[in-house]
């Protein structure tokens, strides 16, 4: 959606903030997990893929240590698969490494009610049991409908339903910030 | 975009956008058949049915599995264990299936426009796999993206379809999406076997396969329906063999590299010779596996709620 369709639209992240709070949460992953043994990435199609490339590209500055990265696309994992008139778009998931026994961060830009964040994880389980699913976001709104918690957050932004939160990046061919409006 | 269709019976009137996102789709799928665990929950609680008035086995079992790996539950149809021995007609087959809350029903039938027919008669999704000599669109969808994942492209494409082209429904799907996608279409075969009006589809008529062959990146072999009609249309397979019969020399004729397709069951010997049937350039048990993950992806597209 071209920034120009909106009616107000408030920066809540600027490049800046969005490049220390990966920076941070990378430093948390390391912290807690004690390095980079058994460590994968695996980021949500399609804004938490750039992130978890982003993550993993600090982690390697860091600890000098190459780590795994995977993208789900966790359409067919939706709960609203059902209620849809038309089906929406297939990207490919791609997990090139076997996810058994790794601690998995799953990766995705904003965490709204939850529902993602539960079908990417019944996703990653088809694909194998990993020994701990961790989850890194850069934004929490709230407003969650599953009892679901991020292990690591960029910033928490309180706001209301009506409200959209939009995560531009580079990588898709924007300037990095974070911004609400009104739908 | 979507596929904003109830039914997918042809693919006469399919758009190159509609094509290109249905292959788009099974390359999704085909990352899930490669999985240990090669089942997604996406068509939970949806029922699929397989009628089937001919015998088949590859496309059935292809569809069955299809649907069972998109946790959808399935049930075959056949005429001989059904009421039709009864006398009763194919609308109401199928009305009484859609009674049962059938969601997508698959069709293959041996009279052109059943699966047409059909469609207007239920409000469930039909599939055509397979209307008398009219169309068989998912086989045709299969054969594309195995195309495609040997990394041709269509623009351009040179593609020589061999055999019995009258009776063939996949030669028919094959060359309305062929050409469409902008491929250059030859069909070979004897006359008694070769469609009055083919060159209005777009394609080429070739009677002789060597000068056919030349320079084709892909050659897609048609099965000699022997059990039907083939015989009273040439005068021995002997004959039949040696003048379009499929041999290693054969291919030499064509593009280095180029693919020999087969939609199954070959008869060995016949229109493929053995070795090429097994060499590397066949392709033929490709087009099977990436059966399975089209079809999910048609079954994918096609469950939206009605």
């Amino acid at each position: 959606m071209p920034s120009s369709d909106r009616q107000v639209e408030r920066l809540v992240m600027d490049a800046g903030d969005i490049a220390r709070a990966v920076t941070r949460i990378a430093h948390e992953i390391l912290e807690r997990n004690k390095g980079v043994q058994a460590l994968a990435l695996v980021g949500i199609r399609t804004g938490g893929v750039h992130l978890a490339h982003r993550l993993v590209r600090r982690i390697q500055e860091i600890e000098a240590a190459t780590v795994p990265i995977g993208e789900l696309d966790i359409t067919l994992y939706r709960d609203d698969l059902s209620l849809r008139k038309e089906q929406p778009i297939l990207r490919k998931t791609s997990v090139p490494f076997d996810i058994s026994d790794k601690i998995v961060v799953l990766v995705d830009d904003v965490l709204f009610t939850g529902r993602t964040i539960r079908a990417a994880m019944d996703g990653l389980i088809d694909l194998g049991r990993p020994a701990e699913i961790q989850l890194a976001v850069l934004v929490d709104r709230g407003h969650r409908q599953l009892p679901i918690k991020a292990t690591y957050i960029g910033k928490n932004i309180p706001t209301s339903r009506e409200e959209k939160i939009q995560v531009l990046l580079e990588e898709e061919g924007e300037d990095d910030r974070v911004v609400i409006f009104k739908a | 975009m979507s596929l904003k269709r109830k039914d997918l019976l042809s693919l006469a009137p399919l758009s190159v956008d509609e094509i290109r996102l249905i292959l788009q789709t099974a390359d999704s799928f085909k990352e899930v058949t490669g999985r240990e665990i090669k089942k997604v929950p996406a068509l939970r609680g949806r029922t699929v049915v397989n009628l089937f008035f001919e015998p088949s086995t590859r496309t059935r079992t292809s569809f069955e599995l299809a649907a069972k790996r998109l946790s959808a539950d399935v049930i075959n149809f056949s005429p001989s264990s059904s009421s039709v021995v009864k006398g009763e007609t194919l609308l109401d087959t199928a009305r009484n299936i859609e009674a049962m809350q059938a969601d997508i029903i698959v069709l293959r039938h041996p009279s052109a426009g059943a699966a047409e027919a059909l469609a207007l008669g239920v409000k469930s999704s039909v599939i055509n796999a397979g209307d008398g000599w009219h169309e068989h669109p998912t086989q045709a969808l299969l054969d594309l993206y195995t195309i495609r994942e040997r990394g041709l492209s269509f623009e351009g494409l040179r593609v020589a379809i061999v055999g019995d082209v009258s009776h063939s429904r996949v030669a028919r799907s094959n060359i309305h999406a062929l050409v469409k996608l902008g491929a250059e279409v030859r069909v070979v075969g004897p006359p008694t076997m070769m469609p009055c009006g083919v060159e209005k589809l777009g394609a080429r008529v070739y009677y002789n396969l060597d000068e056919a062959l030349r320079g084709v990146q892909v050659i897609m072999m048609l099965r000699l329906q022997l059990e039907r009609q083939g015989i009273a249309l040439f005068p021995t397979i002997r004959e039949y063999v040696r003048l379009y019969g499929l041999t290693t020399e054969r291919v030499k004729l064509a593009e280095p590299g180029a693919i020999v397709m087969h939609p199954g069951p070959i008869n060995r010997g016949v229109e493929i010779d053995p070795e090429v049937a097994d060499s590397l350039s066949s392709v033929i048990l490709e087009q099977v596996a990436n059966g399975v993950a089209v079809r999910m992806g048609i079954l994918y597209l096609l469950s939206g709620s009605n």
